[in-house]
């Protein structure tokens, strides 16, 4: 062995045709792996794209809903022939006969009960309800004439937005040609009008589509969601702080961290599960409760919590807690006043994600009886409820035509929710987050 | 020399374990008041074990165990009854890597400060902060920024700010590895020059590879090789005139 020899050798090595072929290939290797990226993002964001578009575009007429306004007359006759006023005799009245009433006078030529009982049923079966709520608002009405929109039923509303198609054979449409008939009548005579559909935030559930509202299951989520982060929060924070910053390395803690491990794999009804037998049998904790709920939530989120507050707490540079210790700080001082402020980001971001999917599950209510109907607004932590996802599932069961586009409203419902609970996560991040 | 007065520091008989591992063998040494003692040798010698013996800051490591006996003015630092945060306080740190708190310069010196319960009032930690950062030659620099991130200031700066805030707290003995080794000529210099004025008020003990730093700045130089205290003595001393053949290949650049 002598020079490196030939020298023409060494300058093939990287100017050769083989060498430029190298590089050719590896430019090609690199330009197809970014149009892999990118195609799978493309991928994620047209179905991602698909789902917003077909979600909104079958939901957004929900927001709006058709009433029709009627004359009616609070007959005393009808809701108090004894004149007593009192809540009781007034709350107990038949106020459809006003409906039926304030119809007949529209209709004067409406004979026979078929044709009565369909010009009825062009108004909402609720009808009736909402004039109870009023008068018993303001008894005064009683023996008076007002003019009051009532909401149409789902199936008049259905129509007039186009869901239902009034050119098919009589048989197969729901509304007869008699009503399609006073429908246009009444339309004519500009009674029908279009109008924000107030009753889908603002009332509870309901067999009719177009009496049911979102409110119950929003007040259940919102209640359920925060027992949730109120239990998990501090205890997963706190079980985290103990076992990075605090326990003894041991075959105990070993044990327990595998486990955390495994909790956080466990399907999600098996919790659902522990709390019926442990809440509900054991405790006694009232069935369909948002503080149930709240709390089977809660286990389900601790091991989430807490595997991601370890990270978090793990990523804090040890030289943080030794400058701490070395000026002398204690060390709950060095782990409160400098560990735990580095890693709240990323505790807030596991916690985020925890709540989450705490915030669409519904497997684990199941058990508990939180997917049940419920018609009022939950009040409190121990009124029975049912939250978002699950009222999704109920609308999405029920065979009425007017429960498809209130199911896609519920999910807008429940990501708006979970938009601005991230947008308040990220908000709290940034202000969290310091650089070192 | 030491002999005539007390040592501030003195250890006898310190081994040091990591799990099987030993890292320091039966080390005995006295730290005199006042001065700059320095520890050198070469990487993995046990140095900076042993320094971290001294302020007990060996107890975060896991798998650590410390035996025979450390003793601060005469107290015995490894004894159950004895305090940490207390030991900490008196005996305060300086690493290798600055580490300044991310948050404030001001508030990196307050810290301690305020965590003792030294300052009474506002006026009082604003004056403590300003000693501090006086005494680290730190002050004139950072004056007008006393309120932006401690992180914002250069390698030198940071390592002075690191200074500024353990000598805050007042302690007796501030320990110092490494203290220059990722700082440059011109911010090693001033930091030397700093640890000369602080030789004044505080005990110093410094772990350096840097052979001219110890003869520069240190009265007195401890050698360690393989875990073992091979040779202790004066600075001029251990540098011109070793005893044991392995000091003397050390500095003389054979090996290390």
């Amino acid at each position: 062995m002598t020079e490196p020899s030939a020298s023409p050798g060494r300058l093939d090595r990287h100017r050769s045709e083989a060498a430029e072929r190298r590089l050719r290939q590896r430019y090609r290797a690199e330009r197809r792996f970014q149009l892999y990226g990118a195609l799978g993002l493309g991928l994620a964001t047209a179905a991602l794209a698909a789902l917003l578009v077909s979600i909104v575009s079958q939901g957004y007429t929900a927001f709006w809903q058709h009433e029709v306004r009627l004359s009616i007359h609070f007959d005393p006759q009808e809701l108090d022939p004894e004149g007593t006023r009192s809540p009781e005799v007034l709350g107990r009245a038949n106020y459809d006969a006003l409906v039926r009433g304030s119809l007949r006078e529209l209709f004067p030529g409406v004979e026979g009960r078929r044709e009565r009982r369909q010009l009825r049923a062009l108004v909402s079966s609720g009808a009736g309800f909402e004039l109870r709520d009023r008068v018993l608002e303001s008894p005064g009405l009683v023996g008076r004439r007002q003019s009051v929109a009532l909401p149409l039923a789902d199936e008049v509303d259905m129509l007039l937005k186009g869901s239902l198609r009034r050119d098919l054979p009589e048989s197969e449409r729901p509304l007869s040609d008699l009503q399609l008939a006073w429908l246009d009548e009444m339309t004519r005579r500009g009674l029908v009008s279009r109008v924000f559909n107030v009753r889908l935030l603002t009332a509870g559930d309901s067999r009719e589509p177009e009496l049911a509202g979102i409110r119950g299951a929003l007040m259940g989520s919102i209640l359920t969601i925060l027992v949730t982060l109120g239990l998990s929060f501090p205890i997963g924070l706190a079980a985290a702080v103990y076992l990075e910053e605090f326990a003894p390395r041991n075959r105990w803690t070993d044990l327990i961290e595998v486990n955390i491990n495994n909790l956080a794999a466990v399907p999600s009804i098996v919790f659902g599960l522990l709390g019926l037998a442990v809440f509900l049998n054991y405790a006694g904790l009232p069935r369909s409760a948002p503080l149930v709920g709240g709390m089977v939530l809660a286990l389900m989120t601790l091991p989430v919590i807490i595997i991601a507050a370890r990270a978090a707490i793990d990523a804090v540079p040890p030289s943080i807690r030794e400058a701490a210790l070395g000026v002398g700080a204690s060390r709950v001082q060095a782990v409160f006043q400098h560990v735990l402020p580095l890693a709240m980001p990323g505790i807030l971001t596991g916690t985020i994600i925890g709540m989450a999917r705490a915030l669409g599950e519904t497997a684990p209510l199941l058990m508990i009886g939180m997917v049940a109907f419920i018609v009022d607004v939950p009040g409190g932590l121990t009124d029975p409820a049912t939250v978002l996802p699950v009222q999704i599932f109920l609308w999405a069961d029920s065979p009425e035509r007017g429960f498809v586009e209130k199911t896609s409203a519920a999910i807008i419902v429940l990501l708006v929710f979970l938009i601005l609970m991230n947008l308040t996560a990220i908000i709290l991040r940034n202000r969290f987050e310091r650089r070192w | 020399m030491a002999s005539g007065s007390i040592p501030k520091i003195t250890t006898r008989d310190v081994s040091v374990f990591y799990g099987e591992t030993q890292a320091l063998f039966d080390v005995n040494l006295d730290i005199p008041s006042n001065q700059v003692s320095a520890l050198i040798g070469p990487s993995g010698c046990g140095k900076s074990t042993f320094l971290r013996c001294i302020n007990r800051m060996n107890d975060l490591i896991e798998g650590c165990r410390v035996e025979g006996k450390v003793t601060l003015d005469q107290e015995d630092i490894y004894d159950k009854r004895l305090d940490v945060v207390k030991l900490r306080a008196r005996v305060g740190m300086v690493f290798q890597k600055p580490n300044p708190f991310p948050k404030s310069v001001y508030e990196n010196v307050a810290y301690g400060p305020r965590i003792h319960g030294f300052a009474a009032s506002r006026s009082e930690l604003d004056e403590a902060v300003v000693w501090s950062l006086e005494k680290a030659g730190l002050f004139s620099e950072v004056k007008d920024r006393l309120n932006e991130s401690g992180t914002s200031l250069s390698g030198g700066q940071q390592q002075r700010l690191c200074i500024a805030r353990a000598i805050a707290v007042h302690p007796e003995v501030i320990l110092m590895d490494e203290p220059c080794s990722a700082l440059d000529p011109v911010a090693t210099a001033k930091i030397e020059e700093l640890i000369d004025e602080l030789r004044e008020n505080f005990t110093i003990v410094i772990v350096t590879h840097n052979m001219q730093q110890a003869a520069r700045v240190s009265q007195r130089t401890a050698f360690f090789h393989l875990g073992v205290l091979v040779e202790e003595g004066e600075t001029a001393q251990i540098f011109t005139n070793p005893r044991d053949s392995r000091t003397q290949d050390y500095i003389t650049g054979r090996f290390g």
